[in-house]
């Protein structure tokens, strides 16, 4: 039957929309936040509470993205999320233990006597490593078709690493935008050595996953499909091209353009997700299930679904509201409500 | 299996007691945060804003561990109760999807604005940041109350080939027991703020702090103290004769009664023997079960024997028995509270103030208890006569539920010592403090 996939509903389709973008969300916007944690190694005991200011707003509600995806998998595709959850169990438990570790020790390492201070700092990096270490490992695996064994092990292990540098190039132009002074500039040098490891992760990625999957090869080199498709790696090289560049020439740049590698790397992202998702769209566990076979019943998706059509709109207008309320450089944050009395 | 279900049942019940320590203590806490700022944009005494100052730091604590643990949550419904989304997904699912697109985001965007924003808005839109956060970690909890309420007392549904398909999400929402348990869990957060804040206070004041903050705080403490701790036996009350109603069997297991019988007594103390479904020992008070539950001396209470489907007795038992002396020694203590700070002015004995610090966790032991009589009363179902917990369970390998749990068994002690020590370590700190404490000064503004 031809027609078959035609005849097929909307609203799964939808919903894989949906919950790519709230991945991609968490990726972009949490990515600066673990990214930042696992920098935070590399600065002094001032740098350490600077870097942490720069995303103490954010950071709450950049890491409910990852509730929302998951949440989204659980509701609308909730056999999938029961496969993909069971095949990725251990590095799940890695990532949240990761997690978890990461968001008190934001908390405490603040709020605890001093001396203590260090070691939260030191927890605070190794949450934010683990848990950037094991959704690394996770795509890979994912890309792999959760098929473990040694080559896949391996290939995933490079992800892994790869990807922390995408966090750490992200969190790194965060910090080019809202760090100023010595910190501002470090974060420079860490933006270019990290921006070359991501674009080796992410050729590594577009030369292996077609070879790991006939399908996904015959989706991206045949015609016309190749010509309608060739803009996204384009597009990707001509960013990191630019941003070299720009890099190159930052000194000349003045404080308006400090958002260029952050837009960059937003691109970056963005293009290198929907690659994946092309590769991958219908299926929703790799050559296991599509979206169609995983959904929940349509009544209740129409029921998420008006619901999201009306809230997500606002989710994003009052988050634009918050940024735009912590916008510029931030060098000191507190929880006092009035502003401290000039000194005389 | 019996194995996989008991490691899963022993995973999903560490970490969710793990979890409701925090929501517990930040939903009434929201509210009482929002109190303060109101007051001090009223009155702008400096006391309020001691005390605002002082609490928020809690907040934002107890908020990121409930977090964090919440996520945690967010994974577990599917690896461990597969079964469940697969057999009443189309209920559940859009309850939780709700959840986080009316209740998380909100709290945890405007949590930003209120922590960090004070000074970069105006006190007009922190006031309103202060309160959205207040609503939404409320919001939370009634959609999760309804998802919870709806599995003890199931409504608007038909099964069809073994799924929940929904008829009516009116009667799936305000389901039978929706009202009393909503009513119930929001209560059991505001005692547990309270006896925080009186514990918390009482401790500053036994080291000799008599700032205007802790006055603040203590008799905020001490009057929602006294008014929640009667009203919260009442509520529980209803609950009780809702649960009569609805799932006689957990009643039969939280008043130790095997079989069925008029006039039955209150147990204060006895030794279930679940082998020969009889009590070993028990002491009791005659006829009082009866008149509580059915208002009557000789009503009939149903044996846990009749039923085919009953949960363990001697869990819940003693679970309801703690829930109710924590529920008693609260009253008490609310009440000499109220007596000392009012009538007395102020002129707390040491042994008052030692009993309040003993308290300030009381409300966690009485809002476990009470999850435990609940969640273990439905068993052996997972939602009330439509699933059994068994047919949820995954197939994870023992060996990888194991590890995991070991994870989570290191870590939250771990936790939920940090966390109390953080607290008093806080209340040292904030005792008799200079007035620009603990801010190095670091980078100075440049001034043009």
């Amino acid at each position: 039957m031809p027609n078959e996939v035609f005849d097929q509903h909307w609203l799964p389709v939808v919903f894989m929309i949906l919950m790519g973008i709230a991945l991609l969300l968490y990726v972009c916007l949490d990515g600066f936040d673990l990214g930042i944690g696992i920098l935070m190694r590399r600065g002094n005991d001032e740098e350490k509470d600077q870097m942490l200011a720069t995303i103490a707003p954010f950071w709450d509600a950049n890491e409910t993205w990852l509730v929302l995806g998951i949440g989204l998998l659980l509701v609308a595709f909730p056999i999938a999320h029961g496969i993909i959850l069971g095949e990725l169990y251990l590095p799940i438990a890695i990532m949240l233990i990761g997690l978890i570790l990461r968001g008190v020790a934001f908390d405490f390492r603040v709020k605890v006597h001093a001396k203590y201070k260090a070691l939260w700092n030191r927890l605070f990096y190794t949450g934010s490593l683990v848990s950037s270490l094991a959704q690394g490992y996770m795509l890979g695996m994912f890309i792999m078709g959760f098929d473990v064994n040694l080559v896949t092990f391996l290939f995933s292990s490079v992800i892994a690493v790869c990807f922390c540098a995408a966090y750490c190039f992200i969190g790194a132009s965060w910090l080019i935008i809202k760090a100023s002074g010595d910190l501002h500039k470090r974060a420079i040098g860490w933006a270019r050595v990290t921006m070359r490891l991501t674009a080796l992760g992410i050729v590594i990625i577009s030369l292996i996953t077609p070879l790991a999957s006939s399908r996904i090869y015959d989706k991206w080199f045949s015609m016309p499909e190749l010509i309608l498709l060739i803009p996204i790696p384009l597009l990707t090289a001509a960013t990191f091209l630019g941003l070299e560049i720009f890099f190159r020439q930052f000194h000349l740049v003045s404080e308006r353009y400090h958002n260029v590698p952050f837009i960059g790397a937003i691109i970056i992202m963005v293009m290198s997700f929907h690659g994946l998702a092309y590769s991958f769209y219908p299926y929703i566990v790799p050559e296991q299930l599509t979206i169609w076979e995983a959904a929940s019943s349509i009544d209740s998706l129409k029921i998420i679904f008006i619901g999201t059509v009306i809230v997500l709109p606002t989710i994003f207008a009052y988050t634009i509201f918050a940024h735009r309320v912590f916008s510029g450089k931030i060098s000191d944050i507190s929880y006092e409500i009035e502003k401290p009395p000039e000194e005389t | 299996m019996i194995e996989a279900i008991l490691l899963a049942r022993i995973q999903f019940a560490a970490n969710i007691t793990f979890h409701i320590l925090f929501p517990t203590i930040t939903i009434a806490l929201g509210w009482l945060l929002f109190y303060f700022r109101i007051k001090y944009h009223q009155t702008r005494q400096k006391r309020w804003t001691e005390a605002y100052h002082f609490w928020v730091k809690v907040f934002a604590l107890s908020f990121a561990l409930g977090v964090v643990s919440g996520i945690t949550m967010s994974f577990q419904f599917g690896t461990n109760w597969p079964g469940f989304m697969e057999s009443v997904g189309n209920i559940a699912g859009p309850l939780l999807a709700y959840e986080v697109l009316t209740a998380f985001f909100l709290e945890a965007t405007f949590l930003g604005i209120m922590l960090f924003g004070a000074q970069r808005v105006s006190p007009k839109i922190h006031s309103l940041a202060t309160l959205l956060v207040a609503v939404s970690t409320t919001l939370s909890a009634f959609w999760i109350m309804v998802l919870n309420a709806w599995m003890q007392t199931p409504a608007g549904f038909e099964m069809i080939n073994g799924k929940a398909i929904a008829t009516s999400w009116w009667d799936i929402i305000f389901n039978p027991s929706m009202h009393y348990r909503l009513i119930h869990m929001l209560m059991a957060s505001a005692l547990t703020a309270a006896f925080l804040m009186i514990g918390i206070s009482a401790y500053r004041w036994r080291k000799g702090d008599r700032s205007n903050g802790v006055k603040a705080a203590l008799s905020t403490g001490i009057v929602l103290a006294a008014i929640m701790a009667p009203a919260q036996i009442l509520s529980g009350d209803l609950l009780g004769l809702n649960t009569l109603k609805h799932q006689p069997q957990k009643i039969a297991a939280m008043e130790g009664v095997w079989e069925t019988q008029k006039g039955a007594p209150f147990l204060i103390f006895a030794i279930p023997n679940e082998e020969e479904q009889k009590n070993d020992f028990a002491i009791g008070i005659p006829k009082l079960a009866s008149l509580i539950l059915t208002h009557d001396l000789d009503g009939e209470i149903k044996g846990l024997s009749s039923f085919e489907k009953a949960p363990p007795m001697t869990p819940v038992f003693w679970s309801f028995r703690i829930m109710l002396a924590t529920g008693m020694l609260m009253l008490l203590t609310a009440g000499l509270g109220v007596f000392y700070w009012f009538k007395r002015q102020q002129n707390l004995p040491d042994w008052l103030c030692q009993l309040f610090v003993w308290m300030s966790f009381s409300g966690w032991v009485g809002t476990v208890s009470g999850w435990y009589v609940s969640e273990i009363g439905r068993q052996p179902y997972l939602v009330d006569g439509v699933l059994l917990t068994a047919d949820a369970v995954s197939t994870t390998p023992a060996s990888m539920v194991s590890l995991s749990l070991a994870f989570y068994l290191l870590t939250y002690p771990l936790l939920v010592f940090a966390y109390i020590s953080t607290l008093f370590f806080l209340a040292k700190k904030a005792i008799n403090p200079s007035p620009r404490p603990n801010k190095p000064l670091t980078e100075e503004p440049a001034h043009a």
